[in-house]
This record gives C-alpha cells, sequence and structure tokens, in this order.
C-alpha cells in the first residue's frame, strides 16, 4: 500500500531478516502512516517483535542475525553505514512488553536519558521535562507527591506507563510498542488505550498486539503478519470487516492462530 | 444438629508396600542426617582443638625478681639477675638492658625488683605442657610461685612484634603486614582487571567458538592447582622481571593471577543475573553501552562482583604454596613497610611455626591459625553484610 510520502513516518523496502539459517522475515514492504496508530497482527512466532526491533535497530544486539533491504525514515535508510544506531533510537523509541523501569527513582528514570543526550541539565529545566513527560503519560497525578520513590515500587500499569514517560521524555517521532498491555490488567490496558489514542497526535505508534480487541479499539491501520510474510495491510476497518486475503480473514475470525 | 452416622468400612487407602517405602524414606533420612552430623563434628573437633592449643598463647608468664643495673651487667647483662633465677627470664628481655639504661640513666647503680618476662621453658611449665627445664630451675620457679612471684599477663608481644627465634618474644605482626600489603597488590591489581574482562565477556563479546574457548580456560585456570601459579611468579616476576624475592610485590602479583579467574567467574555471574529487560529499556532509550553498562547493569550486579572479589581475596589470604615457591616463607623478625621489602604472610608464618621444634610454638602455630580464621572469617561477614547492603529491591 503506498501512500504519500508526506504522510509517510516510515518506509521499509523489501526488509529480509535471518537469524542464523531462520528466515523471519520475508521481503516485508510497507509505508506507515505518520501520526497514526499502526497495528500489528498474527500468530505467535510469525516476526512481530522482529520487524518492530528493526524500525529502532534494536536488532543490532542480538548475535547471528542478518538484515538486508532498507529502512527509511526522513529519508535515510537507517542501515547505512553512516547512521548511529543510538541516534535512531532516540528518534524512534520503544516500550517493552514487560514493564522495565530502572531500579531508580520515579524522576530518574524519565530524567536519566534526556541528561545523556546532551537536552537537558539538572535543574529546573529537567524538573520541568519530568513533569511534562509524566503529565503526558497521564502519570503526573498518581506520582508527583512521591517522585523519589524507586519506580520499581508502582503497579504494573503504573509501570508502563512510568515507560512511556520515560520514552516521551527523549523527544522521539514514533514509538514502537510490543504487546505493551499483555502483562496488564483490563483497567490499567484501558489506561494505556485511552493514553495512546492522546499520544498519537504528536507520535506515530506502531503497536504490535495479541489482542484483536485491542487492535480494532485503537489502531488506524492494521497490518497482519504470517510465518515472515506480509499477507495484509489496509485500514483497521477494512481489515477487520472485509478482509482480501483468506489467510487474514482466517486468523481474525480465529479459524487458526 | 444431628450427627451424620458412618459406617465404618475397611481402610480403603491400606496399602501394602507403602510401610517398606516409608522405611526407606526414613533410612535415607537418617543417612543424610548422620553426613551432616559426622562433617559438623569433625569442624568442632577441629575447631575445638585449635582454640585449646591456641588459647593459651594469648598469655605469657611473667615473674618478679631483681635485677641489678651496674657497668657490670650492663656489659655482661645475665648477670643482672640472681644466679638462680638467670636462666627463667627471657634472654631477649636481659638484652634491652644496655638500652634501658641509656633510656633511663638514673636506673645505673640500682636494684629494683620487676616483672619480667619469663623465658618460654617457664611459661610452658607453668602452662602445664612440656619442657626442658632442669630440676634444680624446675625448684626456683616453685620458690617464685610460692612467693606469688609469677604470673599470667595478657601476651601483647604475639601481636606487637615479629617472628623470631626466641619462642617467648615471637609475634604475627610482620606476618598480618605482610599479609596486608600482599592483599593489597593483588587486589589493587586483579579487581580491576578481572571485572573489565568480565564486563568485555558478558557485555561486548558475541557469543562464538572463540569466546567459548576462552570461557573454558578461565574455568580451567580457576582449578589449576596454585603451586603452579607460584612457579609462573618465579619465572615470570623474579627471574624475568627482576622484582625482588620474597616481596609483597611478586606475592600480591602472583596471587593476583591466581585471583583473577575467580573474580572473573563470580563478576560474569553476577552481570549475568542482571535481567536483560534493564539492558533493552537502556538501548531502548538510545544509551551508549557505557551508559548503559555503567549505571544500569553494573550497580545491579556490583553486590556479586563484591561477594566475589571478597571470596577471592579471602582464598588469596590463605594461601601458602605459591608464595613458598616465590620464597615468602621467610624469616622475618622485622615488619616490612614497603611492597619491595622481604616479607611473609600468615599462613607462612603459621607453616615456619609448625616446623619449629620447641614446644612454645606449638601454642603460637594454634594462636596464629586463630588470628587467620578470625581474619577470614570476618571477611565472609563483611561479603555477606555488603551483599544484603547493595541489593537493589525490585
Ligand atoms: N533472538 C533470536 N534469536 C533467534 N531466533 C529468534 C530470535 N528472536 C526471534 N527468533 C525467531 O524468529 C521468529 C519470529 O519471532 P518473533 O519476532 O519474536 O515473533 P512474534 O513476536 O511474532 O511472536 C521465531 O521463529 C523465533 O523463534
Ligand atoms: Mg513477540
Amino acid at each position: 500500500m503506498k501512500i504519500n510520502e508526506k504522510n509517510t513516518a516510515i518506509t521499509v523496502n523489501s526488509l529480509n531478516l535471518w537469524y542464523g539459517d531462520n528466515h523471519s522475515l520475508k521481503d516485508v514492504s510497507i509505508d506507515i502512516h505518520n501520526n497514526q496508530i499502526t497495528a500489528i497482527i498474527g500468530a505467535s512466532g510469525c516476526g512481530k517483535s522482529s520487524f518492530l526491533r528493526c524500525l529502532n535497530r534494536m536488532n543490532d544486539l542480538i548475535d547471528n542475525i542478518k538484515i538486508d533491504g532498507e529502512i527509511i525514515i526522513k529519508n535515510k535508510n537507517i542501515y547505512d553505514k553512516d547512521v548511529d544506531e543510538c541516534a535512531v533510537r532516540k528518534y524512534v523509541g520503544m516500550v517493552f512488553q514487560q514493564p522495565n523501569p530502572f531500579p531508580k527513582s520515579i524522576y530518574n528514570n524519565v530524567a536519566y536519558a534526556p541528561i545523556k543526550h546532551l537536552m537537558v541539565k539538572k535543574g529546573s529545566a529537567c524538573d520541568d521535562l519530568v513533569e511534562e513527560s509524566l503529565q503526558k503519560a497521564n502519570l503526573w497525578d498518581e506520582v508527583k507527591d512521591k517522585l523519589h520513590s524507586p519506580g520499581t515500587a508502582l503497579s504494573g500499569g503504573q509501570q508502563q506507563r512510568l515507560c512511556i514517560a520515560r520514552t516521551i521524555a527523549i523527544k522521539p517521532n514514533i514509538i514502537l510498542m510490543d504487546e505493551p498491555t499483555s502483562a496488564l490488567d483490563p483497567i490499567s490496558t484501558e489506561k494505556i488505550e485511552a493514553l495512546m489514542l492522546e499520544l498519537k497526535q504528536e507520535y506515530t505508534i506502531i503497536i504490535v498486539t495479541h489482542n484483536m480487541q485491542q487492535a480494532s479499539r485503537v489502531a488506524d491501520y492494521t497490518v497482519f503478519f504470517h510465518l515472515g510474510d506480509l499477507v495484509e495491510y489496509d485500514k483497521t476497518k477494512n481489515i477487520f470487516l472485509n478482509p482480501h486475503q483468506q489467510q487474514t480473514e482466517d486468523y481474525i475470525t480465529g479459524r487458526f492462530g | 444438629m444431628n450427627k451424620k452416622i458412618t459406617i465404618y468400612s475397611e481402610n480403603p487407602f491400606y496399602d501394602k508396600s507403602l510401610k517398606t517405602r516409608h522405611m526407606k524414606a526414613t533410612i535415607f533420612k537418617m543417612v543424610t542426617l548422620s553426613s551432616l552430623l559426622f562433617s559438623l563434628g569433625f569442624l568442632i573437633f577441629f575447631l575445638s582443638d585449635i582454640v585449646i592449643k591456641g588459647l593459651p598463647a594469648f598469655q605469657q608468664t611473667y615473674i618478679q625478681v631483681d635485677v641489678t643495673y651496674n657497668e657490670k651487667t650492663v656489659k655482661s647483662t645475665r648477670k643482672a639477675v640472681n644466679k638462680e633465677y638467670r636462666r627463667l627470664v627471657s634472654r631477649s628481655w636481659l638484652r634491652t638492658i644496655p638500652q634501658q639504661v641509656i633510656d633511663n640513666p638514673n636506673l645505673m647503680n640500682t636494684k629494683i625488683k620487676l616483672w619480667i618476662l619469663a623465658d618460654d621453658q617457664v611459661d610452658q611449665y607453668l602452662k602445664g605442657h612440656h619442657h626442658n627445664l632442669k630440676p634444680k630451675y624446675i625448684q626456683s620457679v616453685d620458690n617464685l610461685v610460692k612467693n606469688n612471684a609469677t604470673k599470667l599477663r595478657f601476651n601483647i608481644i604475639f601481636f606487637t612484634r615479629g617472628d623470631s627465634k626466641i619462642p617467648e618474644y615471637a609475634g604475627i605482626k610482620s606476618a598480618v603486614i605482610g599479609s596486608i600489603l600482599t592483599l593489597i597488590v593483588t587486589m589493587v591489581v586483579a579487581f580491576p582487571i578481572a571485572v573489565m574482562t568480565a564486563i568485555y565477556l558478558e557485555e561486548f563479546a558475541a557469543d562464538n567458538l572463540w569466546t567459548q574457548f576462552i570461557e573454558i580456560n578461565i574455568n580451567n585456570l580457576a582449578a589449576i592447582p596454585s603451586i603452579l601459579f607460584g612457579l609462573l611468579g618465579l619465572a615470570v616476576f623474579i627471574n624475568l622481571f627482576g622484582l625482588p624475592r620474597s616481596s609483597p610485590l611478586v606475592g600480591g602479583l602472583t596471587l593476583a593471577i591466581m585471583t583473577l579467574p575467580i573474580i572473573i567467574i563470580s563478576s560474569r555471574a553476577a552481570l549475568r543475573s542482571v535481567p536483560d529487560n534493564i539492558r533493552q529499556a537502556g538501548y531502548g532509550l538510545g544509551l551508549t553501552k557505557i551508559q548503559v553498562v555503567k549505571d544500569h547493569v553494573f550497580p545491579l550486579a556490583f553486590p556479586g562482583v563484591m561477594t566475589g572479589s571478597i571470596i577471592g581475596l579471602a582464598q588469596a589470604m590463605g594461601e601458602t604454596a605459591p608464595l613458598i615457591i616465590i620464597g615468602m616463607v621467610a624469616f622475618i623478625p622485622d615488619s616490612p613497610n614497603s611492597i619491595m621489602q622481604a616479607a611473609t604472610v600468615m599462613p607462612a608464618q603459621i607453616f615456619t611455626w609448625a616446623g619449629m621444634p620447641e614446644r612454645a610454638y606449638v601454642e603460637k602455630t594454634a594462636a596464629g591459625i586463630m588470628v587467620l580464621l578470625t581474619i577470614l572469617i570476618s571477611l565472609n561477614a563483611m561479603a555477606i553484610y555488603l551483599r544484603k547492603k547493595f541489593e537493589v529491591k525490585w
């Protein structure tokens, strides 16, 4: 699905990925829309996380991996030799399945990375950034009185929002979320979903989810992967009401997967 | 309330084989328990034997005799004490008479009653151990005892002096200082190298044949008999680099090589136990390797690294064999005051004393072991304390 270049956040061209001999992503090409939520669905092991990790070069950390193809963000292939993966990850933030705050205070969880990226110095500018980030993550009111208590002492849902605040703090343009609510209870999940809908005004969000209802609730676009192939990519409504591929229909109607 | 009436049948849970099966379990339990008791018994036997042998060494006999200070006795110090008691006082003390007179000229031409360190034979006799006192001296000692002119005092000499061929004057201080200097060298060299190696292997190196080969070799290194490290130290540090024999520098370097694999292995285990999602969190924020490792991974691994290092240190402290080879089992009366001087270490001092013919060294040996064990146990306690203190709560 080709889209207007102006509205494209990420363009993926013929992306292939191998873990050793295991060909896990097969010739994937896709344009991701700006300021929209794109959901990636598919059965376990079909390559959703692998695909997501390609988008901010987190796969560089894995031994014995081979990636070819292009991922173009801001008119630059992020796999070009002259691109630093740290800069890519700052532009493309990531939230993980298990909430993983640092075992530090709530304040330092948010403040650490902006300071290291030389975006702010310690002091009032940093305080402002921490507040702003926690506000955007809808966490400020719950933690404003205990900013210096450990982030790990929060509930799971709060921890996940802290991780989102931490990601927002370095001002990315794109946020990747790999099953961000699968470890959370329904109420925390609802809060995160509401948050995602707010965040899409400012950020492009790509979310991997196992939960079809979640995809239909939050996503503007949905991608269906099957065994490393991108099978179908369309507006979420079309994918769920009117899929073109038999495999997609089988999956969303629960006939396999 | 109506009680329900039950008709009791024969026990439906009856199983004939269970009785023997339970008996086997009981026997098995007894076997494991007796093994525990057996090893516990050994430990208690060993410790009480050491304590019983070593405790007397912390007290030393003093006798009260008249001492004459004059021209003659300054020259021939033996004569300072009445013939009857002459052989009962420590020769080392008699040797200090000229210096005493220099320090305090008023002593000249006086005769005073003093409490003086007794000869080791007297000490052993009064402690009821084997001794070589001639019958006439036994008589003199008995006289002193009758006149309340003998007493046991805390043996300060044991803690303030180095080794001596005169048993009542032998102490552990120079060995303790030798151990401290040696272990400082060991830690200054081994700790940073080992921790850096562990960080490289865990955080940077790819998992391939080459790193597996290195890993196997490090594990093997930890299993090499320690005496071989002594040979290595001799060949490299003394013969090749020409560093001074018997010095804490060479001893420390040798022990450092021996301790390296221990610290590397425990530091790697500590780093590996840091959950991977902390690294992912860091890299996901675009942090560089050093920011992730230094600020997030290492602090979590730190208690484990510390524990491993202290255990390595304790092991190095008890090591004797490699130090024999590089000449650190030596007679060292004066405490070394630099890492280049000849020195000995605690276990080597214990080894030396254990080989001495005089009965008085038996209790010194045991007392030396007690001092060494006390330090080792304190180090281990410190390791536990540090681990608890720095452990990050999740
Ligand atoms: N680090 C890795 N090393 C080797 N194989 C991997 C690794 N991560 C994922 N895989 C393999 O790649 C395939 C896709 O996995 P993944 O992207 O995690 O799927 P999903 O997130 O859709 O469940 C699976 O077959 C999986 O076994
Ligand atoms: Mg996954």
